[in-house]
């Protein structure tokens, strides 16, 4: 008892008097989002990018770290063996256990938006910068329309902002799609949706976007399961004479049957396409809805980004090749992200060592005050929220084989694009 | 034509396709039911096996897609091998999982049909994936009606669903009603104990029914994936409930009124998505189960047995 109380002591003393930098001084990252379940492919990825990503600054720096620093990644994963999603309880203890190891100076993660929100309050408390490479949710850095009403107060006890992200939002991709629409010709939209949180929310957004700016929505109607026959919907599309059919679906709530359908019921032959959102953008969606040829030129895709193999920039290109060389795979479109948010720490750690100590104060202030960063997705930098300044959505097409012709997107394109 | 106009006919072509293959799942639920007095809930599961033992009876051979000359002869042999080990499969978990029970409560049985559900769709879903897995496109959809009409569509696959699952629901009537094997059945659904007096083998009678039954709904499985080109482990629990639905709205234990009830069903669905949102359809069809119970609880075309008993 008397043991515990001691390391508490000392590590509250550590914590009041900072934790400072030496050369040579080892910096911890802690990593947190799901490595096993439901998730495992993309969260493996994103740790392999993270991984890569220290590979790369190490061998562009002689085999130095940020300042003379050894940087080390301490993976964890918040995906409960049971349930096989995440889990808040092991969020929490992640974002506890780096707390409480004084050599860990950030806090990267999560995936899943939930999970940040048990875990951002945890490294806000202890003034731990927290750097997410995927969380779309609006609430989490800002007050929207949809979002509650203690958002995001409720996320930042210390009333300071220690959460950064590098990923878009939700509340900008479905009316950014409403406008590219517009800017591709389409005049009339048939609207479905799997009645679910991000399905209905993006279809939501979508929508009332579509109004605002005089796209018109002929229909709307929800398929209840997977298994819903969705020949109905399409039957009204047809006979309201819609051009485009936009659905708010992920992977495995009926995404696929509705292209699916779409070309077997002769949609796609009478020039009628679908436009679906980054939940269905994935390369099993080729495999399940019978091949490429069903998806080439009749599909339109949204995404918070460049997919892996379209970065065209120096940096993107080497990322690609050598993330295909040493995993044999290819990298999932949210590692680029995670790639993104590793280049952002060392470089904040770089920085914090010119002020002469590198601790998790000197590391928040050097995160916050990240502008014009040349990175893997571009130039960029964090507002006062802590959302990407220059976070963007691209459509893509379909054209022969795969995702192709990256467009940048935004909720005001159709202004400028007639 | 009218759009409006073509856009219901166009509805009453999807829901009689819905009727078909929910007819076929309903009529096992419904001889099953009328023997033994049980209701199968994985009778629902039992046409996913058909749709997935199908599939990968398909990945044996190298298929051209679509169908073309000795291949469309694959078709009635590929069916039969389904209908035996579906048949064959239900036949094992009557023997396993309902026959030791058959003497106890009511309870027991039904909630040992659930077990049987979850276990075969954990088992789907370890063999074949989670996800929604496609069906290759064996038969085309070039539209008859394309002169027509932009929105009616007969396809070779309606012709396919339409032609196998009629003279099949035909056939089964038939069957009952004028074979010996028919005449057992009729006598065991009635009574059993008077029918076992009478020298009829009812385990063999039961074994039968569960054969027929399962066979029934795995190549309705087969000729769903042929039609709609796309399933997941877990569809039976949906189609089954649909199914079993259909099976009281006509009356459970009744043959015809299975079929008759499947066919409501479909329509009834069909109408809803397109005049009212698919997101109500499934209220809809329940709140018409409901009246039915306490309005006529022995169904459309009346029960076998009254249904208080269930």
């Amino acid at each position: 008892m008397l043991a515990k109380r001691v390391v508490v002591f000392v590590l509250l003393a550590l914590l009041v008097l900072g934790v400072s930098a030496q050369d040579g001084q080892t910096v911890k990252i802690y990593t947190s989002w799901p490595l096993t379940g439901g998730t495992q492919a993309i969260g493996q990825s994103m740790l392999n990018a993270v991984n890569l990503a220290l590979e790369h600054y190490l061998a562009d720096n002689e085999g130095m770290g940020p300042a003379g620093l050894t940087v080390q990644v301490v993976p964890l994963d918040d995906a409960s063996p049971t349930s096989g999603a995440w889990d808040g309880q092991i969020e929490a203890e992640n974002a506890q256990r780096c707390v409480n190891d004084p050599e860990c100076l950030v806090y990267m993660g999560t995936y899943n938006s939930g999970a940040a929100a048990v875990s951002m309050p945890i490294t806000n408390a202890a003034g731990v910068v927290q750097v997410s490479p995927a969380n779309s949710y609006a609430g989490l850095t800002r007050s929207c329309p949809t979002c509650a009403e203690d958002e995001p107060g409720i996320y930042r006890p210390s009333g300071e902002v220690n959460y950064f992200r590098v990923a878009a939002t939700d509340d900008v991709q479905g009316p950014a799609a409403a406008s590219w629409a517009v800017c591709l010709g389409f005049e009339n939209v048939y609207v479905l949706d799997d009645t679910q949180a991000y399905g209905a929310g993006i279809a939501n957004e979508f929508v009332n976007h579509a109004e605002e700016i005089g796209l018109n929505v002929v229909g709307r109607s929800s398929l209840e399961t997977a298994d819903s026959d969705p020949r109905s919907a399409l039957t009204a599309a047809l006979r309201d004479g819609a051009d485009l059919i936009y659905g708010g679906f992920v992977l495995d709530s009926g995404g696929p049957r509705v292209v699916q359908a779409m070309y077997d019921e002769g949609l796609f032959d009478e020039g009628i396409k679908f436009m679906g959102p980054d939940g269905i953008l994935s390369a099993a969606l080729i495999e399940q809805v019978g091949g490429a040829e069903i998806l080439a030129n009749n599909t339109y895709f949204t995404f918070p980004g460049l997919l892996p193999s379209l970065l065209s920039n120096e940096q993107g290109v080497r990322f690609y090749t050598d993330y295909v060389e040493q995993f044999g795979e290819e990298p999932d479109p949210y590692s680029v992200y995670a790639y993104a948010s590793m280049q952002v720490v060392l470089n904040a750690l770089g920085s914090a060592s010119e002020t002469g100590t590198v601790d998790r104060a000197s590391v928040l202030e050097a995160v916050r005050s990240t502008a014009d960063f040349e990175g893997i997705i571009g130039t960029f930098g964090f507002d006062e929220n802590g959302d990407n300044t220059a976070a963007a959505f691209y459509g893509y097409d379909f054209e022969s084989d795969n995702f192709s012709n990256p467009t940048a997107i935004t909720p005001t394109m159709h202004e400028t694009c007639e | 034509m009218d759009p409006q106009l073509e856009a219901f006919l166009r509805q009453v072509l999807v829901g009689l396709s819905i009727g078909c293959y929910l007819a076929l799942i309903a009529l096992g639920y419904t001889m099953v039911y009328g023997i033994i007095e049980l209701i199968n809930f994985a009778h629902g599961d039992l046409f996913t096996f058909g749709f997935f033992i199908s599939l990968t009876i398909w990945g044996l051979f190298d298929v051209p897609m679509p169908l073309q000359g000795a291949w469309i002869l694959a078709l009635p042999l590929i069916a039969v091998v389904v209908v035996v080990l579906t048949g064959g499969l239900n036949v094992v978990i009557e023997r396993v999982a309902y026959r030791p029970l058959r003497g106890s409560s009511k309870l027991a049985p039904l909630i040992t049909a659930v077990g049987v559900s979850f276990m075969l769709e954990a088992i789907y879903a370890y063999i074949w994936g989670a996800n929604q897995i496609n069906y290759p496109r064996f038969i085309p959809t070039t539209n008859f009606l394309s002169d027509f009409s932009r929105i009616i569509r007969f396809t070779p696959r309606d012709l396919l669903l339409f032609g196998v699952t009629i003279p099949l629901m035909i056939g089964l009537t038939l069957f009952i009603d004028r074979t010996r094997l028919g005449k057992a059945m009729r006598a065991a659904a009635q009574d059993r104990e008077a029918a076992a007096m009478m020298g009829i083998n009812v385990n063999r009678i039961i074994a039968i029914t569960f054969f027929i039954g399962g066979g029934l709904a795995g190549i309705a499985g087969m000729v769903y994936g042929l039609y709609t080109g796309s399933g997941r482990f877990i569809m039976g629990f949906e189609f089954g409930l649909f199914a079993f639905t259909a099976a009281v709205l006509g009356g459970i234990g009744n043959i015809r009124g299975a079929v008759l009830g499947a066919f409501i069903i479909g329509m009834v669905q069909a109408m809803s998505d397109l005049y009212i949102g698919g997101e109500w359809s499934r209220v809809i069809i329940f709140s018409l189960l409901i009246l039915m119970l306490v309005f006529r609880p022995s169904g459309i075309l009346g029960s076998t047995q009254s249904v208080e008993k269930v």
